[in-house]
């Protein structure tokens, strides 16, 4: 989905023989589009004005076309330098002036070649092996001593994505937030999208997994039946939730409540705020979520249908966890790290009802994943695009009402 | 007192086809051009007085006639052409020794940079205009531009027939622009628009742009262009020039008249 892009310089009178326009008119006309970059305009009429365009198409073949075109205007390719390499000088330090990533599609020119850098993902840096020509994004403290870091702007490119062919939702890549706006039609390009992916996904097509990073609200809305069911029906390939989502699933499972309250009657049970206490005491006794269903003491529910469907769980704790579950990984970097790994290969992502784990996954996936953040509180999905991403498409509703209304036009029986 | 530098066409012949105009089969009478050549020379130096200076012609290089394409003459500052078909690049080093034997200050752009001289930088004393595409390289008007001090504005030749910008633009002594405007595009148009007002503006019929009436020599209040061309004419004395018609159709058939033929040197 990445555009191909060059950049070119231009100078002279550009201005008033309408140079540039024409430039810009050619790359425009030829289904091309530009950024105009550093234009300077000569303060006299004397004085040559000049700028940088940053040309992108969609494919090589057109950019090379383009390029082709505009070079008798003058528009030359702006010479361009490798990439600059420092050594690290300790494990989980970066060189100083070490280039921090974007989410979005970047390469680096190594050796007069432009090099995509691998599971690229925000605030990294990018690492480099020269005799192999990869690159990949790295976190600061899994950096060794030594390894090659890229530092400075140089030699760098960052490409701007393009807009998917496919017209929905997702085709704007940037984020509204509104209470205001219908869901319906969010809701049914997600479904949509959904139902594609499981396709390629049975093909085993690259790509095609769908990740739902959730919270513990899932359960109490409402939305517990419904996620599950879409889990059953494979639609959900990876979830990333902590201690409370999984430990409530459970408890409805085995005592009927969610934090206490009676699913069905809707009330505090008596001594119910016990049960997820005595669910996380029976998980932790059996050894694991995945034995428990298993030896069928959890039969239905969220956990239950991932483990059925090998689901990969990554479960993240947090500080106020109780217990917690056997699989959840108290050490947030090592959580961190288990969430990265189990990135690649997803084409969708669900953040549902957790400002902790959306933001968290938000950080983790490259801007070419079309993401939904769903949340009754706007300002999560508020919080995920000032967080840098901007791909996320907001919807301000109850989780439940989300994944009620997501299975039932994926097939769900009412 | 002007001075405008001119070759003999001892060996003027189409020996070569590098333009829409020549064509090997169309045979230059040459008795016939001498005459005409002779006779631009005479209007040139009795009618309206200015100085000509001779260049030795060269055998072998039949366009060292085009004075024009020598170079760009700036004070005692000279650009030599850099021509892109090989067959006039051998013409520059005797445009360059002209100039240098006259003690001219010397510049010569890269060998890449493709600047065909007089025929493709023309202007105002205060906004010069480079014709591109054909022949120059539009990447040598920021370098002269730079080095001479001065805005120029460069116009995409659309039209292959009007291959140098001194085939379909003339600016004239008294700020009018004799001119062809489909020999540009809407951009042209536009730019030249910008810079010289409707009623300075001279549009030449095609019919007569085709016979070069734009390849015309202005000094003055004098206007020299080929013969045939009287709406030109009537244009030009409307605005109270005195016209100089010359019949130079033998140097048409390698695409080139009076503005061709002569280089002004100050």
């Amino acid at each position: 989905m990445s555009l191909q892009q060059e950049t070119v310089l231009i100078n002279g009178h550009i201005i008033d023989s309408l140079l540039l326009a024409k430039v810009l008119d050619i790359i425009l006309m030829m289904g091309g589009t530009f950024d105009l970059k550093d234009v300077r305009i000569g303060k006299t009429r004397e004085e040559p004005s000049s700028a940088r365009i940053v040309v992108q198409a969609g494919s090589k073949t057109l950019l090379e076309d383009i390029l082709k075109a505009i070079q008798p205007h003058g528009a030359s390719i702006e010479r361009e330098a490798d990439c600059h390499i420092e050594d690290s000088p300790a494990d989980g330090i970066f060189p100083d002036d070490f280039y921090a990533t974007t989410h979005l599609p970047t390469q680096i020119r190594l050796h007069g070649r432009w090099v995509d850098v691998e599971r690229i993902e925000m605030d990294l840096g990018i690492l480099v092996d020269e005799q192999t020509s990869v690159a990949r994004a790295i976190p600061m403290g899994a950096v060794r001593r030594g390894e090659h870091i890229v530092v400075g702007r140089d030699g760098v490119r960052v490409n701007p994505l393009q807009r998917p062919r496919k017209r929905d939702v997702f085709g704007f890549m940037e984020s509204h937030v509104s209470a205001e706006r219908p869901h319906g039609h969010i809701i049914a390009d997600v479904a949509a999208r959904m139902r594609h992916l499981r396709d390629q996904h049975r093909q085993g097509q690259t790509d095609s997994r769908v990740l739902l990073a959730g919270g513990p609200a899932i359960i109490h809305a409402g939305g517990r039946e419904a996620l599950a069911w879409l889990i059953e029906e494979g639609f959900v390939h990876v979830l990333f939730c902590g201690n409370a989502l999984a430990a409530h699933d459970m408890e409805a499972d085995l005592y009927g409540t969610s934090l206490g309250y009676g699913l069905t009657a809707g009330r505090a049970v008596p001594h119910g705020h016990e049960h997820h206490l005595r669910t996380i005491n029976r998980i932790r006794a059996i050894g694991s979520i995945e034995q428990a269903v298993t030896a069928g003491v959890v039969k239905q529910g969220i956990m239950a249908a991932c483990v059925r469907q090998r689901v990969s769980v990554i479960m993240a704790g947090t500080i106020r966890d109780d217990g917690p579950l056997p699989d959840v990984i108290t050490d947030s970097i090592r959580a961190q790290t288990a969430m990265r790994a189990a990135i690649p290969g997803v084409g969708l992502a669900l953040l549902v009802a957790s400002t902790l784990h959306s933001i968290a996954t938000g950080n983790l996936l490259p801007a070419t994943v079309p993401t939904v953040c769903v949340d009754v509180n706007p300002s999560v999905p508020t919080k995920l695009a000032d967080r840098g991403s901007f791909q996320a498409v907001g919807l301000v509703m109850d989780a439940a009402s989300f994944l009620s209304e997501l299975a039932r036009l994926l097939g769900r029986p009412a | 007192m002007s001075r405008l530098l001119v070759c003999p066409p001892d060996f003027f012949g189409i020996e070569y086809e590098i333009n829409p105009w020549m064509r090997l089969s169309n045979r230059v009478d040459h008795e016939l051009a001498v005459k005409q050549w002779h006779g631009l020379m005479r209007v040139c130096e009795h009618e309206i007085g200015v100085t000509l200076e001779r260049m030795t012609p060269m055998v072998g290089l039949p366009d060292l006639v085009f004075t024009a394409n020598a170079g760009i003459v700036v004070g005692r500052t000279a650009v030599v052409s850099r021509f892109r078909y090989p067959e006039r690049q051998r013409e520059e080093a005797h445009f360059e020794g002209w100039f240098r034997d006259h003690e001219y200050e010397v510049v010569t752009p890269d060998k890449e940079l493709y600047f065909e001289g007089a025929g493709d930088l023309l202007g105002f004393p205060d906004c010069w205009f480079g014709g591109y595409r054909q022949r120059s390289d539009i990447r040598a008007f920021p370098f002269l531009s730079e080095r001479f001090h001065r805005e120029i504005i460069p116009l995409e030749l659309v039209d292959t027939r009007f291959y140098h910008l001194d085939t379909c633009f003339c600016p004239l002594s008294g700020g009018e622009l004799l001119y062809f405007p489909p020999a540009f595009d809407y951009y042209g148009q536009i730019a030249i628009a910008e810079r010289i007002p409707a009623d300075l503006r001279l549009s030449v019929p095609e019919d007569e742009a085709l016979k070069f009436a734009c390849n015309a020599v202005c000094v003055e209040q004098h206007v020299i262009l080929p013969s045939g061309c009287p709406t030109t004419q009537r244009l030009l004395h409307a605005k109270g020039y005195r016209t100089h018609p010359v019949p130079l159709d033998e140097f048409m058939k390698s695409g080139g008249s009076a503005k061709c033929l002569t280089l002004a040197l100050d």
